[in-house]
């Protein structure tokens, strides 16, 4: 049955890295590099050249990273950025990520930080222009001439005569014993010819054809099956389980009780579903939850740890001499990150080591979990990323990982759990709930004086980290404690603008102690945010908080144009100052046919079908990406439907390493963050979770008319690298908000715009 | 446990299982098939589609020996890496994916469709799409490239 050897096999029997077998995503697999590493190697050392390249002897260059790809792209644009600076071709480098035992410990792929961490003056990109000076002059000592009368294409040097030596001649299968040169030149975007191309994504044809590998697809020899026995209602715990329950179901290796953790494991995969299924348990229930209801109110009310962004110190006199106050509050609902497939991952735990195949963002920080679970020392752990669905951030993919590395132990053979929908949606880190106050004075000409924001986010768990397991179910349930809101007054502002969440609005100068890092010019400021307990997990979710705050910014400053019947391209640029964001706006706005005009929309028909634009802009996280979105919808006045005609992004992310990989991301972005503002909401009632499936969690299918999508990407090749996987999705909502008052005079508030919502804002 | 023998791209394996078995599982644990995936279990999303008879079926659902005779093509027995099928090389073509798990349920349904009716309006075509789901959200490619693919062969 089994046609090609496992990872697990194939390491066993080499005693030596590598690489590819089953997982192998490439359509041709090459010869791979004999790799320098042993496969149980605890550390790998960022600073040696070794851990990060081999070139074997057939010219074939094995790179190694820390950044893995969950369908962002990140597996290609690195080869593409290897290939580059070693000035080889793309099918000569293979690409190993994430890997314990062999790549170097890069955290959690999260945050776009990917493109910034591997492509600036360091790591991946530093190690590979490492590699090629020190080919170089190989080559020049070889061939007996001076390193500038040399030139380098896929991977051959050679002298303008015409004497050459390839890579594999210089160095294949030997280690370079060199440390990563901070210094070594790398190469200018004028010189490339790798990067800035839209290389095709090098997985796309495995995907399209079926082949290519997922987690869900791993097969370890011995493995058999596992599934989770979840608290049926928030809180409960358990009083009996009732082993008996299940003993007739054939196939049944186990019930595995650790604390409040369940799960079975039988030899098929449908004898542990049944097992499951079946299992008495008898729990006892948990306290009840906050009415949903209510639950924006609730937040304001708990005990909060609290921090001061920026503070003029001057907000309260300023409204109070302000000609006019304008006053909105914004909510946003907790969702889910929804991953297509509900979360996989197999784990072999024997007695005195643990290997686990995981879809999880971070290797290493799941290593240090899976060791404190497992009491297994770290070094005796090694986890290896295998993609799973797309997770945009916290998904169920380290409780998974967990929940495998538990049941493995209890039986000593290799387990594959695979959680299901119901599981998936109320085992997930949520996104978090926010509630966002604004108020904004202006003068006697209708600019912006002064802002104040003041916003409460929710918080339980999150990332596990290196030392908190307990910050996903799983870790909880198996009496490991969540990291939960540490309580604080806030102390005022000092050092540098930190504004990673977007909770600082674009439009205000950002001034602490006269330095000012802000992107706008509004010098009346403060931005005060509450972290309050939450009820359920939440974790990073595809723009985590920056999406919640900059629907709130975004919005507000729209109902602050309309309330001075300013058009909402020449007021924002009115109040912003770094270039970056004041070009991405004019560029969306030519892009867009901009029609320049206060809202909402003169002339609109008061029933029936209503069309208008709308624009939102961000500087993310202060500095990490620039864009505008410009949102064109028709509202059914009659329903309360809402549809996206068009979106034109502008988009700036510092040089571009792969125009179509930007472009799939924004094009991806903005329709998640569409479906995120018309329909995404978690619901509970004072037990549950009551969003547990995709008739009771709404998403749009691919049945829903499309809007089109235009992008307008703006190269900037002498700027860092900046990310891009989270920029356009951040503006979906207050784009479509602003659209939607344009096109019918109704202000939404609240995410999401569901039907009844827009109704009762109409009305 | 009964033996059941399935008959999956053209090849007829016999397999010994509980005749309750979803197919899905059959197919993935016991022919490891990587095309039809675990989205839900619940027919809500499209992951594991698979086509029986020219029909889309989800095999999260379907007990495995309800499929009897009739031969179950996968999202790989359209085509291989090497010669795709021309829907899977519309979609290679546009790039009509970002993570990929949910092309068994888009690509076959799509194709179902443009099978039964190859002047399918857009309309139509997404219709036929009404309970597959992306959650990465590649839709507009992928319309791109169904269309791609309408346009040349079907």
């Amino acid at each position: 049955m089994k046609k090609k050897i496992s990872r697990r096999d194939f390491v066993k029997a080499s005693g030596m890295l590598v690489v590819g077998f089953s997982a192998a995503p490439l359509l041709e697999p090459f010869a791979v590099a004999q790799g320098p590493f042993d496969t149980h190697r605890s550390h790998v050392d960022p600073e040696k050249l070794d851990s990060w390249l081999a070139v074997a002897a057939d010219g074939t260059v094995t790179a190694y990273t820390g950044k893995c790809d969950m369908g962002q792209g990140m597996l290609t644009v690195q080869t593409q950025l290897v290939a580059e600076e070693l000035c080889v071709s793309v099918n000569q480098v293979k690409l190993i990520q994430c890997d314990t035992s062999i790549t170097p410990d890069q955290g959690t792929t999260s945050g776009s930080q990917s493109t910034p961490t591997n492509f600036n003056t360091r790591n991946l990109a530093q190690a590979a222009a490492t590699a090629r000076e020190a080919l170089i002059g190989m080559a020049a000592q070889k061939l007996g001439v001076s390193v500038d009368q040399l030139a380098i294409e896929n991977g051959i040097v050679s002298t303008k005569n015409g004497r050459h030596v390839s890579y594999g001649e210089l160095i294949g299968g030997k280690h370079f014993e060199l440390s990563v040169n901070a210094a070594a030149k790398r190469k200018l975007p004028s010189e490339w010819k790798v990067l800035g191309k839209p290389v095709p994504s090098v997985d796309r044809v495995a995907l399209m054809t079926g082949t290519f590998e997922f987690v869900h697809n791993v097969h370890v020899p011995g493995m058999v099956h596992g599934r989770v026995v979840r608290p049926p209602e928030i809180g409960s715990t358990v009083a009996n389980v009732d082993e008996k329950s299940v003993q007739h179901i054939p196939g049944l290796i186990k019930v595995v009780v650790r604390n409040n953790f369940i799960g079975v494991v039988a030899e098929k995969q449908w004898q542990a579903v049944q097992a499951a299924r079946e299992l008495k348990v008898t729990w006892k229930p948990g306290s009840s939850l906050p009415p949903q209801k209510d639950f924006y109110d609730y937040m304001r009310k708990q005990p909060s740890r609290d921090v001061m962004l920026v503070n003029s110190r001057d907000v309260s006199d300023s409204l109070k001499s302000a000609a006019r106050v304008l006053k909105a509050t914004y909510v946003h609902p907790y969702q889910a990150h929804g991953s297509m497939g509900s979360s996989c991952a197999v784990a072999d735990v024997q007695a005195h080591s643990a290997t686990i195949w995981s879809p999880t963002q971070s290797v290493y920080p799941t290593r240090l979990g899976v060791s404190a679970l497992t009491a297994l020392p770290v070094d005796s752990v090694r986890v290896i990323f295998v993609r799973g669905s797309g997770c945009y951030g916290l998904n169920a993919a380290d409780t998974v990982s967990f929940d495998a590395a538990l049941l493995s132990q209890a039986v000593l053979r290799p387990v594959r759990v695979q959680l299901t929908r119901h599981d998936e949606f109320i085992s997930e880190n949520y996104g978090a709930a926010c509630v966002i106050d604004q108020q904004a004075g202006l003068d006697a000409d209708g600019a912006i004086g002064v802002w104040d924001c003041e916003a409460w986010a929710v918080s339980l768990g999150g990332r596990p980290g290196y030392d908190k397991p307990g910050n996903v179910i799983t870790g909880m349930l198996a009496g490991f404690d969540p990291e939960t809101v540490a309580l604080r007054k806030a102390a005022e502002p000092s050092g540098e603008l930190a504004n990673r969440n977007n909770a600082v609005p674009s439009y205000l100068a950002g001034c602490i102690d006269g330095k000012c890092g802000g992107p706008g010019s509004i010098r009346g400021e403060r931005v005060l945010t509450h972290t309050v307990p939450s009820p359920f997990f939440t974790g990073p979710l595809r723009s985590p908080l920056r999406l919640q705050n900059t629907f709130a910014h975004e919005c507000f400053m729209d109902e602050i144009c309309a309330s001075v019947k300013a058009d909402p391209v020449a007021y924002r640029l009115q109040h912003l100052k770094e270039p970056r964001i004041i070009d991405v706006v004019k560029a969306a706005a030519k892009a867009a046919n901009w029609d320049a005009r206060p809202s909402p929309k003169p002339g609109s028909p008061r029933a029936g079908a209503a069309t208008g634009r709308g624009i939102a802009c961000l500087a993310y996280e202060g500095d990490n990406g620039y864009a505008a979105l410009v949102a064109e919808v028709e509202v059914d006045q009659a329903s309360g439907q809402v549809r996206v005609r068009r979106f034109v992004v502008a988009h700036d992310c510092g040089p571009i390493s792969n125009p179509d990989g930007v472009r799939n991301q924004i094009e991806g972005g903005v329709l998640q963050g569409m479906s995120r503002a018309l329909g995404e909401e978690i619901t509970w009632n004072d037990r549950k979770i009551t969003s547990t499936d995709w008739q009771s969690y709404n998403t749009l299918s691919l049945e829903i008319q499309m809007p089109v999508i235009e992008s307008v990407l703006i190269d900037r090749p002498a700027s860092r690298a900046l990310g891009a996987g989270e920029t356009a999705i951040t503006l979906a909502a207050a784009a479509i908000g602003n659209a939607i008052f344009d096109a019918t005079g109704a202000r939404l508030r609240e995410v999401p715009f569901t039907p009844n919502r827009v109704k009762a804002a109409l009305a | 446990m009964a033996a059941i023998s399935l008959k999956v791209n053209g090849h007829v394996h016999a397999v010994d299982v509980d005749p309750q078995t979803p197919l899905l599982y059959v197919l993935s644990d016991d022919l490891h098939l990587r095309g039809p995936k675990f989205g839900c279990g619940l027919a809500q999303c499209g992951a594991c589609t698979v086509m029986i008879q020219g029909e889309p079926v989800r095999s999260c659902v379907m007990p495995v020996s309800a499929v009897k005779e009739r031969e179950v093509i996968p999202l790989e027995g359209l085509g291989t890496p090497e010669k795709p099928h021309p829907i899977q090389q519309a979609f290679i073509d546009e790039g009509a994916a970002q993570c990929g798990f949910c092309l068994s349920g888009v690509i076959l349904s799509a194709k179902a469709v443009l099978d039964r009716n190859p002047k399918a309006s857009e309309e139509q075509i997404r219709e036929g799409l009404s309970s597959v789901l992306c959650r990465c959200f590649a839709h507009t490619r992928m319309m791109r490239a169904i269309k791609r693919y309408q346009g040349r062969h079907a």
